[in-house]
């Protein structure tokens, strides 16, 4: 069985933080010319008072959000992960993860998602070089229920943090019951044969994974990490006692993101054989959503390959 | 916006802050020879004008650091902290004494700006070209809350160079920001410059007239003064304190290392320790004696 489709993030985005912004007259968004994309232009109608075109200038956009934020504003960033991350990195380390200002930095496009638009727009290294930046937590909602949870969250958090969202529609984990909490992994499948740790949208593929493997006789584990900085130690090292082989999958470099954190973590506090799943160590290339995953391995049909592939080589 | 400060100040105000200004570069030059680092050519061109903002124009309480209505400043060219520093322990935000420890391990007093230390300092800074967009964000976040007050940033002209600066000088004009005043300490030098016919053989990090006529083309309200007169300086800032729904850039003409003769105008003290040798003359030059205990770099 495979999961169902959900709402896109993008569009969660702007409706939650309009809805965040009703009860909360702090929250404002700052947006780099992408508000038609990123959806921020639902904000937009809700609060166009609190609506603040930035223009194509996302190292001023970032340093203004540090200059509101000691306003006691609470600035929402709309843009692309791409030009959220690396263009303005340096003011998000000097202005915002060094002084610890309440500035959330909520770009859309994550992962391969973003329209056909090539390895400018894609960037495959954002979790990486968010986790190592001191002061900055890292947060990769699986689907459009915990999206909407993730960012209720970072209104109330207090100080700054990256959230990464997906542009188009992905698919539903989670119920409309679920709850986010900061800093804690989820069990989304139990099994005994092998632990699966993934984050954002690629979790629900891992669980469609899990389920094409379990008619090979693999009972996979699977247990999905929202939250990359400040990694949920305690989980990781649990899920990986209980099965005693991990692999990691992430829509991201293998480089430095999940699969990065989890066998740092493994290897201090249970050395245990960590494989990654991801992107190997390259720059993606435009194409439509499922060529892409296809291609880059993400499907749920080329995860559950590898894991096989993994588990019982040839 | 508030009423508008005095146009001008009387004599006696102006000879106060000289005094004051002379007394930001003896801090200055007695702090960076303590620590035997930091920045000489650009706290030394800046003095007068932060004489002048911390002691007459802006609105603030040094006893209540976090007040929340006081004016905004920002030393977006961080690296000039010991002036900074300096104004603000003149002005009684900490112990004169303190700036002994400029530099040192565990001192608030960083090598560049760190608001999380010291209480005060209403932006962290030191990689250029920053301050302005959070001062943009400042100006725009008074708005907003509808808090009346000023946000002063004030940038290297080397550091006009960088192209966040003129992002911010774009934005700024579209929210009508005229309660955000950017002070360009135009001492003609840069930290090294590009070769050429100049002094030592470096010539101006800008042509004559460029930054007045790219402020101006960014739609900003440009405003020139000497930045070593203080009754200019005075004049100047009372006048970019009036709203005319632009955002002002005030042009200070000013000269790196200004006050020490073997100093000014010489791009190689931008940052250089100061010899034992050497400190009698600057001090001397500052209208100081020199005393005995300062003989010894720390």
């Amino acid at each position: 069985m495979t999961l169902p489709m959900g709402r896109p993030m993008r569009e969660i985005f702007g409706e939650t933080v309009a809805e965040l912004a009703n009860d909360n007259p702090r929250i404002v968004m700052l947006d780099g010319d992408v508000g038609s994309s990123t959806r921020a232009d639902i904000f937009e109608k809700a609060h166009p008072d609190r609506y603040l075109q930035m223009g194509i200038a996302e190292q001023n956009m970032l340093g203004v959000a540090a200059g509101l934020a000691t306003m006691g504003l609470i600035p929402f960033i709309s843009t692309f992960v791409s030009f959220a991350v690396v263009r303005p990195l340096d003011q998000i380390r000097v202005l915002i993860a060094q002084t610890g200002l309440n500035v959330k930095i909520t770009p859309g496009y994550a992962g391969l998602f973003t329209g056909q638009t090539g390895m400018s727009h894609i960037i495959v290294d954002d979790m990486s070089i968010m986790r190592a930046m001191p002061g900055m937590v890292t947060v990769s909602p699986a689907d459009d229920v915990e999206a909407r949870e993730v960012l209720r969250w970072a209104a109330a958090y207090d100080g700054p943090c990256y959230v990464r969202l997906v542009r188009d529609a992905t698919q539903r984990l989670f119920g409309d019951d679920y709850r986010f909490a900061f800093g804690k992994a989820v069990t989304v499948r139990e099994g005994r044969d092998v632990t699966l740790f993934s984050t954002g949208s690629q979790t629900p593929r891992v669980v469609d994974a899990a389920d094409l493997l379990a008619a090979d006789g693999i009972d996979a584990h699977v247990v999905h990490v929202p939250t990359i900085k400040p990694l949920d130690v305690e989980a990781i090292v649990d899920a990986a006692e209980r099965t005693g082989r991990v692999i990691t999958v992430e829509e991201h470099s293998v480089i430095g993101g999940l699969g990065g954190a989890v066998a740092e973590t493994l290897s201090e506090h249970r050395p245990t054989r960590v494989n990654r799943i991801g992107l190997q160590d390259l720059y993606p290339q435009s194409g439509p959503n499922d060529a892409l995953l296809d291609i880059y391995g993400l499907s749920a049909a080329r995860v559950a390959d590898q894991v096989r592939t993994i588990l019982r080589p040839a | 916006m508030s009423e508008p400060l005095v146009a001008g100040a009387d004599a006696g105000e102006v000879v106060r802050i000289r005094e004051i200004a002379r007394q930001i570069r003896i801090e200055v030059i007695k702090a960076v020879y303590h620590a035997q680092a930091g920045h000489l050519g650009g706290p030394l061109s800046a003095a007068d004008l932060l004489a002048a903002l911390y002691f007459h124009v802006m609105r603030i309480r040094p006893e209540e650091p976090a007040w929340p209505d006081r004016d905004r400043f920002i030393l977006s060219k961080g690296h000039s902290s010991i002036g900074l520093y300096a104004a603000m322990a003149l002005r009684g935000y900490f112990p004169l004494e303190e700036l002994a420890t400029f530099d040192a391990a565990h001192s608030r007093l960083q090598g560049h700006p760190d608001m999380t230390r010291l209480p005060g300092l209403d932006m962290s800074s030191g990689s250029l070209g920053m301050g302005i967009s959070a001062g943009m964000g400042m100006a725009l976040g008074a708005r907003l809350t509808g808090r009346d007050l000023r946000t002063y940033v004030m940038l290297g002209d080397g550091e006009c160079q960088e192209g966040e600066v003129w992002e911010a000088a774009m934005a700024a004009p579209r929210y009508a920001l005229d309660n955000l005043i950017v002070i360009v300490d135009h001492n003609k030098l840069q930290q090294y410059g590009w070769p050429g016919d100049g002094p030592d053989g470096r010539i101006p990090p800008q042509v004559p007239g460029e930054l007045v006529a790219k402020w101006k083309a960014f739609g900003w309200r440009v405003l020139e003064m000497d930045g070593h007169d203080v009754a200019d300086i005075l004049r100047v800032l009372g006048e970019a304190g009036r709203s005319d729904g632009r955002p002002v850039a005030v042009i200070a003409h000013t000269v790196k290392g200004k006050g020490v003769s073997f100093m000014e105008g010489r791009y190689y003290w931008h940052t250089r320790a100061i010899k034992p040798e050497e400190l009698a003359t600057a001090l001397a030059d500052l209208g100081e004696p020199l005393p005995a205990s300062e003989g010894e770099p720390r």
